[in-house]
């Protein structure tokens, strides 16, 4: 539980810190440490050099502009889970961050160390799919943009190069009738999910879906899009047939392997429940 | 002047103050001058060969003073020390590593990081071995025998039975309704929140070692310590064990884990003090398990559901030693008390103790000496007997309890069991809980396609060991001890043989020499964990601090109250058969003004004793039970099972406990609560899981599910008072009756929930995916 020993260097700007990044290409970046400090102290995680990026300023926006809600890289996971405006108009959000770790856990994470980590077992990766998110990067040459949908490439792997940072996290803003909802199976408080499921949609004025994302946490290398089980939505009225459609056909299109939170099959409806029970939630509450 | 709050007073915990504030001495706030660290290279396989051990990196890293291995210690003789048990283990392996994380080396170096980057540098080549890791099969002929060393060429430790085999095989074929299953009690860990550790002190000039360490039996490690080294010099009077502030035993801070031995070598190697401390992992893989016990249990009954026979079968999965911490003469503890709270008049158990490749163990998980085993067998059975016979659960058990005028009851395997009112305590649960209305919620539900269960236990505990002709540890009689000492202002220090590792005796016995000598507890200081100073004891475990030591307090506060009665005389002028005890004085019988208070006789026994008496105020007293006590309780428990996950909820829980006469109200619902919630672990979530290759899969918190207060119901407590008629002062020790009664109650109301489906047994833990796989095979899962 010691850690190998590392350089570790706080940089003021976002500049400077990519300035590092670049002079070490085994460098690491160390924002809310509730992944990375665990992976020293096992010392599966050998990096020579932490690159804090707590000291920068202007990271910790969390507001609504421009139908987004930004979100800096400093913004914890408490910071969301307080956030009145994401208690209101973003409740998959808040669900989400309700049920990352523990309290402790959540006061120093980051939404943002949260995707850039890619674990399959992270929770906001399915939720982020299902509104659609986009997060920017920051790099030497300037910002860029990139849809969640080609964020993830692995495990624990992503489209961000060793020099960029993760910047911001973009969630679109609600449109009228929406809902959502993230629920997670897990063996206690804390747990990594055994299978989690996020639903974001919006009902038009007939009561049919229009927009819809269905996520999938913790049920195959990278958090997975259901997108088979949204197209069955789409443009449809939501009944309970419908939806146990849309839940078995995620349940063939997650991909988990067996380990101490269950076999294989057992995840795999646990996403079918897990799908229907959120989809239900979500229209519960864009019909509120 | 204060007030004696004795028996029965919820009195606030003295060593609350320092524990709430972050103040506790624990064993990692100990710093000596010159300390060095001590760090363990472990085995990452579970049955290897060391080809070869290098030290050189490691030597070379800065800060590292010494790396110590097994072939370093064979000049010694210390690469192996003896267990409890009669047994030896391993301090360090010598050429064969026997399970994964197994101690393999030691570094020693000037910080706590430099020790940790020089095990990072030792390098290990190992041939593997085939791992032995199922304990039926290490029985069978073609197993290989893994204890090379032993001159018995086979993996069985020991075969160990009890009661009428002829008998009980008679009762079972006479009886119209036998039932039989096979349970598994996993492997679990008492996760103790301090991890252990020691700082080990030798003092060259004097010869002398002080070794301060996370025990909750400081004396008998003393002597252990002293049979170790006595050949190289080091003995008993020579050696100071300190027991500080523990954070939870439980069990696990009984045995000697060989980071105790590395540490004290060290200590002698480099002439400094050397401090060790695992890590979480090192403590959930490496330090004794508990349970690993599989049962074959079968009950035997009249078609009217009276109990005839039961018969028990155990294979019990050691590890690679038995290092298990039992009385010398009980290899598998105390499970013979597994005809539990029923007249069942012929019984008969074996146990097969086994060596695998896994961690050694074998200790309790906060229970005395395998009670909770043979609870959980017991109560599961008489669920599996009701349901064979469609009877009510606690209408089959108010058929077979022992009935309160058959104490003291002679049990089929010998035990004298020393007072009980077992309908009493399930009269009460289930009024409490609406037991009748509950079983018609449950059929509505039923009828609705819902998942109900509920859930009895209606456990006996044995403990307080124990009486000298029968307990010992390795020769000591398992006695314990009180010396008292009243100053001459009244204030009392009060010394105990025991170890509070969170139980509270700084006030709990204090209150005991309140209620006896009439003093006012916040006048007593209660030390206890320095073998320099406290009377010689076994410690504290097994529920048995306030049978034993509480006892010792008892008497040797009636010693003093009896020097005490001569010196009122003397004051008083009075004949001692003139005198009356009023708590806190003596008085003159029919003239309440001609009286001495205790205080008063504490300053005359140093100022002005009679003529031909000792001054002084003391005694001291080491207390034989006559017998165990038999705490006992009825637990009912009501779940609701989520069809789609699997999920278990505990949405009632009752408990009601007799512990016989209560010394402090409070603490014993603490006790009970977290008792329930320790039950409710090894239930639900806790279990020690194994690859194929002997590596443990659940090496820390992330996997090895410490309930937390999320997990926690609510708990409804309520109590029925059975003094034990031979204890001083009718009590029986509570700590531990939550974590043997729990769980069964709710494995009970999980295949109660499923009966209907045809399930009659499940193995705990009752997690999620094992429900769920149930639900699924019976067509019930959504």
């Amino acid at each position: 539980m010691i850690p190998a020993e590392f350089q570790y260097a706080t940089p003021p700007t976002i500049p400077e810190a990519i300035a590092l990044l670049q002079a070490h290409q085994d460098a690491k970046i160390l924002s809310g440490g509730q992944s990375l400090i665990p992976a020293l102290k096992l010392r599966l995680a050998t990096p020579p050099l932490l690159v804090d990026i707590s000291r920068i300023a202007g990271l910790t926006t969390l507001s609504e502009a421009g139908g987004w809600l930004h979100i800096g890289a400093l913004v914890r996971e408490a910071d969301l889970e307080e956030s009145p405006l994401v208690r209101s108009r973003y409740p998959l959000l808040h669900d989400t961050s309700h049920v990352v770790a523990d309290p402790l856990v959540r006061n120093l994470a980051t939404i943002a160390g949260n995707l850039a980590h890619a674990d399959p077992a992270n929770d906001h990766p399915a939720t982020m799919l299902a509104y659609r998110a986009e997060v920017v990067a920051t790099g030497p040459s300037g910002a860029r943009v990139i849809a969640v949908d080609s964020f993830f490439t692995g495990l624990f792997a992503t489209a961000l190069a060793h020099d960029e940072i993760l910047t911001e996290v973009r969630v679109p803003a609600p449109m009228a009738g929406s809902g959502g909802a993230y629920l997670k199976l897990e063996r206690k408080v804390g747990d990594f999910a055994t299978a989690g499921v996020a639903a974001q949609l919006n009902l038009d004025a007939a009561g049919r879906v229009q927009q819809i994302g269905i996520g999938l946490t913790n049920v195959g290398p990278m958090a997975i899009r259901a997108r088979r089980s949204e197209d069955v939505l789409r443009g449809q009225s939501p009944s309970d047939a419908l939806i146990a459609q849309a839940a078995a056909l995620a349940q063939e299109d997650c991909d988990p392997t067996a380990d101490l939170r269950g076999s294989a099959d057992y995840k795999r409806n646990m996403v079918r429940i897990l799908t229907m029970r959120a989809l239900h939630k979500a229209l519960e509450r864009a019909r509120a | 002047m204060g007030v004696a709050h004795g028996m029965g007073h919820s009195v606030k915990r003295k060593e609350d103050a320092r524990f709430l504030r972050g103040r506790g001495n624990y064993i990692d706030d100990i710093k000596l001058p010159g300390m060095l660290w001590l760090d363990i290279v472990r085995s990452p396989l579970a049955h290897a060969k060391i080809v070869n051990i290098n030290k050189e990196k490691a030597l070379a890293t800065p800060g590292v003073a010494a790396v110590i291995t097994g072939a370093d210690l064979v000049p010694y003789k210390l690469e192996w020390m003896p267990t409890l048990m009669s047994d030896r283990q391993m301090v360090l392996p010598v050429d064969t590593v026997m399970y994964y994380a197994q101690e393999v080396a030691a570094v020693i170096a000037t910080s706590r990081y430099a020790a940790a980057d020089g095990v990072a540098a030792v390098e290990v080549d190992y041939e593997p071995l085939e791992p032995v890791l199922d304990p039926k099969k290490a029985l069978l002929p073609d197993s290989p025998v893994i204890r090379f060393d032993r001159e018995e060429k086979s993996n069985r430790i020991w075969h160990w039975e009890a009661g009428d085999r002829q008998g009980t095989d008679a009762a079972f074929k006479g009886s119209d309704v036998v039932v039989a299953e096979d349970i598994y009690i996993p492997r679990i860990h008492v996760a103790s929140i301090e991890t252990c550790g020691c700082v080990a002190s030798w003092d060259p000039m004097e010869g002398h070692l002080t070794l301060y360490m996370t025990t909750q039996a400081p004396h008998a490690i003393r002597t252990v310590v002293a049979l170790v080294t006595g050949h190289l010099g080091l003995h008993e009077h020579k050696i100071r064990v300190v027991s500080p502030d523990i954070g939870g035993g439980f069990g696990g801070k009984v045995p000697v884990y060989p980071g105790y031995v590395l540490a004290v070598a060290a200590s002698v190697l480099t002439g400094k003090p050397v401090k060790w401390i695992e890590d979480r992992s090192e403590n959930l893989q490496a330090d004794s398990f508990a349970r690993d016990y599989h049962i074959h249990a079968e009950l035997a009954a009249q078609k009217d559901g009276k109990l005839n026979a039961l018969r028990m079968g155990v294979v019990a999965d050691h590890g690679a030693f038995d290092s298990a911490a039992n009385p010398s003469k009980f290899p598998a503890g105390l499970f013979s008390i597994c005809t539990g709270s029923y007249d069942i008049k012929t019984a008969f158990t074996e146990v097969d103790g086994v060596y695998t490749n896994k961690p050694p163990g074998g200790i309790a998980y906060r229970c005395s000496f395998r009670v909770t085993e043979a609870v959980h067998a017991v109560e599961r059975m008489m669920d599996v007997l009701a349901q064979k016979l469609k009877m009510d659960p606690a209408d089959l058990r108010a058929l077979n309890f022992i009935r309160p005028e058959q104490f003291p009851y002679k049990s089929a395997f010998g035990w004298e069991y020393d007072s009980g009112n077992y309908q009493g305590a399930l009269d009460k649960a289930k009024q409490i809980i609406g037991y009748d209305d509950l079983r018609k919620e449950q059929a509505e539900k039923r009828a609705r396609g819902e998942l109900m269960g509920i859930g009895l236990s209606t456990f006996t505990e044995i403990v307080g060991a124990g009486p000298s002709h029968t307990f010992d540890i390795l020769g000591i009689k398992m006695f314990d001890s009180a010396e008292i000492r009243v100053h001459p202002t009244g204030r009392v220090i009060a010394r105990f043989g025991t170890k509070s590792q969170g139980q509270g005796h700084e006030t709990t016995y204090a209150q005991i020499i309140a209620q006896e000598l009439g003093i006012p507890e916040e006048h007593i200081a209660v030390e206890e964990g320095d073998t320099d100073t406290a009377p010689y004891g076994l410690g504290t475990y097994a529920s048995r601090s306030t049978p034993t030591a509480g006892a010792a307090g008892a008497m040797a506060a009636r010693k003093i109250r009896e020097k005490a009665r001569k010196i009122a005389a003397h004051l008083l002028e009075a004949n001692e058969a003139d005198l009356e005890w009023e708590t806190g004085k003596f008085f003159v019988k029919g003239v309440p003004s001609r009286s001495k208070t205790i205080q008063e006789i504490a300053f005359a026994a140093y100022t002005n004793h009679p003529q031909g008496m000792e001054a002084g105020l003391e005694a001291v007293d080491y207390y034989d039970p006559p017998n165990l006590t038999f705490p006992f309780g009825a637990y009912i428990c009501v779940v609701d099972i989520d069809r789609g996950t699997g999920e278990v909820k505990i949405h009632r829980f009752v408990a009601v406990d007799d512990c016989g006469n209560i010394i402090n109200p409070m603490i014993v619902d603490g006790q009970i609560h977290g008792g329930l919630t320790m039950g409710m672990a090894p239930a639900l979530l806790e279990e020690i899981v194994y690859d194929e290759n002997g590596v443990n899969l659940t090496g820390t918190f992330m996997d090895y599910l410490l309930p937390t207060a999320m997990e926690t119901p609510k708990w409804e407590l309520d109590k029925t008072t059975t003094p034990s008629p031979h204890h001083p002062f009718g009590a029986k020790g509570v700590g531990e009756s939550a974590t043997v009664g729990a769980p069964p109650a709710i494995a009970n109301a999980v295949v109660d929930a499923l009966s209907h489906l045809g399930v009659t047994n499940m193995d705990i833990p009752l997690t999620p995916q094992k429900v769920w796989a149930v639900l699924k095979e019976k067509g019930a899962a959504l």
